[in-house]
């Protein structure tokens, strides 16, 4: 029984309904990757599953309860998000912003304990923030940043975590940086990581499970070797490729076919004998 | 709280302490640095209290003015004290609480220092109310009070009303909010030619806000108002530090954004309005004394407590400078709050940002 699951869910906003009658079932501590064309309702999943968006129709189940019907904070104790640009308050230091992912573990009367201190020592040394717990967010690099909000949802210690985008503005390196970071954080912590990415190379070299969209629908999903192939990039992405396996990692890589200066080149037939798919 | 220096490993990752036992499951996180702000504060209250207690035309002891508080001092003193000087003293306090406590919630829920209410159109809107008292129904005291709370609390709601769209945006309430203070200004400007030259005076005495002539009866209503909502400001504090990451990663974290905004709406709007009928439409201490606590404090968030000191030292301060100045002339308090305030404010923002925090 899978811990995060989505029945028949209609998501939209206001009168645009971007995803219809979905059914999808997280794998229970796979790091799951939602990849797809700009619009094709990959972050609306993500929201919907993470109780930012309340589905019009069906329901998101977590732990076979509407995620709706379950107290706030009891769900933000299950399952964390790491919204696309998140907002930092101007002058807040490092480890003020980290300590504010443990609100759904405080209360009125218990604000502050041993065990949040605990949590913001291993959310900043896991993340490799320690030496800047003093600094202010707002002087912070890009790279920096994301970890510092990397730390802060990891704080919140949820066995369950969900993230927008987390390599958006970031350079290659600290995109790589950000995404090894994810793979720690789920290997050691036997969690469950649904994130979305931009990048389809990324996606295939660090999930073990994907879903790839086009226009508010699951077209396919399970194990990047397994289902990642020219067919599919053409009919997600509408980009024609091929598929040659990553020399590092053994995943599959997509190299976009070139594109030759006036025209396109005899249909089917690749500048070095292979065969694209049309 | 400046940045230590990088590489710097330290034991406890916040300057805090924490209180409290394990087996109650009660503990709460001080933070050090505003402890301390606070009892400055509050000793500088205290100070300038006594100093608006004892001097004046006819200067009282401290020794003769503290028993006269509580009931035990004799003749001229008890009479300065308890029914001229403490009343009004008291009023200006709870009023600077008011106002700042107020300006701390609608700045935290704009996320922008000029979403406060003297720029939102809130004091306008009160203005607006009791002017229309004054020069048309020609009320007295209690129904300008009536008029100005009325005023400011549509105001409110038509601003917000208007702002609101799936979650009020800062920039949204703020330009909705100025030009729903513009409206209104000119609406006042129009009821002021039309007043004769008395009505005028009065009304230009209330519009600067003013704590002359301040009895028991201008402390009850604030003071009662203020056991009600300075705690719920309190409550509502810890939320709207979580809504200041802004409103998916606060709901990500449990915060109920919608209810959390609605409260504080309603805490903010009725702190402003009871601010506004016990001493008019006082400036810039909504907007300053926040944007002073935080800078104080060094943390960001409403800093609901400090706002509520620096807001009564300002207030007070100001009134005393407003009496003493240029007695035997009492300006309004509102001429002072501008400038004391704005001094201190435009101070503390030239510093910090040389330093490279605004």
């Amino acid at each position: 029984m899978s811990r995060l699951r989505a029945e028949h869910v209609e998501l939209a906003y206001d009168q645009r309904t971007i995803v219809r009658d979905l059914d999808v079932t997280i794998p229970d501590q796979s790091f799951t990757v939602i990849v797809g064309a700009n619009g094709c309702g990959k972050s609306t999943l993500l929201r919907g599953l993470a109780r930012m968006l309340t589905p019009r129709a069906g329901a998101v189940l977590l732990d076979g309860q509407q995620i709706r019907s379950l107290p706030s904070k009891e769900v933000a104790r299950r399952l964390g998000l790491l919204p696309q640009g998140p907002i930092a308050p101007d002058g807040i230091t490092v480890s003020d912003l980290v300590g504010r992912g443990r609100y759904p573990h405080q209360g009125l009367l218990r604000q502050w304990s041993p065990n949040d201190e605990l949590a913001v020592t291993d959310a900043m040394t896991a993340t490799g923030i320690t030496e800047l717990a003093d600094r202010y967010v707002d002087e912070l690099s890009g790279g920096q940043r994301q970890r510092v909000w990397l730390a802060m949802a990891l704080a919140q210690q949820t066995p369950i975590m969900l993230l927008d985008e987390p390599t958006t503005f970031l350079d290659i390196a600290h995109q790589i940086d950000v995404l090894d970071l994810c793979r720690d954080l789920h290997e050691r912590g036997g969690r469950t990581l649904i994130l979305v990415l931009h990048d389809l190379n990324h996606a295939c070299r660090y999930a073990t499970h994907l879903i790839a969209m086009r226009q508010g629908r699951i077209i396919a999903e399970g194990g990047p070797g397994e289902i990642v192939t020219a067919e599919l990039v053409e009919q997600v992405f509408g980009l024609r490729c091929r598929i040659i396996t990553d020399p590092e990692s053994g995943t599959p890589l997509v190299v976009p076919a070139v594109r030759r200066p006036g025209g396109a080149h005899p249909d089917g037939i690749s500048p070095d004998g292979g065969s694209y798919v049309r | 709280m400046t940045g230590g220096p990088i590489g710097a490993i330290r034991a406890r990752p916040v300057h805090t302490r924490i209180l409290g036992s394990r087996r109650s499951g009660l503990s709460v996180r001080v933070h050090t640095r505003s402890c301390l702000v606070a009892g400055v504060l509050v000793a500088l209250i205290l100070v300038v209290s006594a100093v608006i207690l004892t001097t004046g035309d006819y200067p009282i002891s401290l020794r003769d003015a503290i028993p006269a508080i509580v009931g035990r001092g004799n003749g001229a003193a008890q009479f300065i004290v308890t029914t001229l000087r403490l009343p009004r003293l008291l009023t200006g306090l709870l009023v600077g609480v008011a106002l700042g406590v107020g300006g701390a919630v609608f700045q935290s829920l704009s996320r922008n220092p000029l979403g406060s209410p003297d720029i939102v159109g809130f004091d306008t809107g009160a203005a607006t109310g009791a002017l229309l008292v004054i020069l048309v129904l020609h009320g007295t005291m209690f129904q300008i009070a009536a008029g100005s709370v009325l005023g400011g609390v549509a105001t409110a709601l038509l601003v917000y009303l208007l702002a609101v769209r799936r979650g009020v945006q800062g920039y949204r309430l703020i330009l909705v909010g100025i030009g729903a203070a513009a409206m209104l200004s000119s609406v006042n400007s129009y009821l002021l030619t039309r007043a004769d030259i008395t009505d005028a005076q009065t009304a230009a005495v209330w519009l600067t806000g003013s704590l002359n002539g301040r009895g028991w009866e201008h402390v009850r209503p604030v003071a009662i108002a203020l056991a009600v909502l300075l705690p719920l400001a309190c409550l509502l504090g810890r939320e709207l530090r979580m809504l200041e990451l802004g409103d998916d990663t606060a709901r990500a974290l449990g915060v109920r954004a919608e209810r959390t905004r609605l409260a504080s709406v309603v805490v903010g709007v009725g702190l402003t309005a009871i601010a506004t009928a016990s001493a008019g439409p006082i400036a810039f201490v909504a907007l300053a004394a926040p944007q002073i606590a935080r800078r104080l404090t060094a943390v960001p968030g409403p800093n609901v407590l400090p706002s509520a000191l620096v807001g009564a030292l300002v207030l007070s301060a100001s009134d005393l400078a407003a009496q003493r100045a240029f007695a035997p002339t009492q300006l309004p308090v509102g001429v002072a709050t501008g400038v004391i305030g704005g001094v201190y404010l435009v101070w503390l923002l030239a510093r910090q940002w040389r330093r490279g925090h605004g």
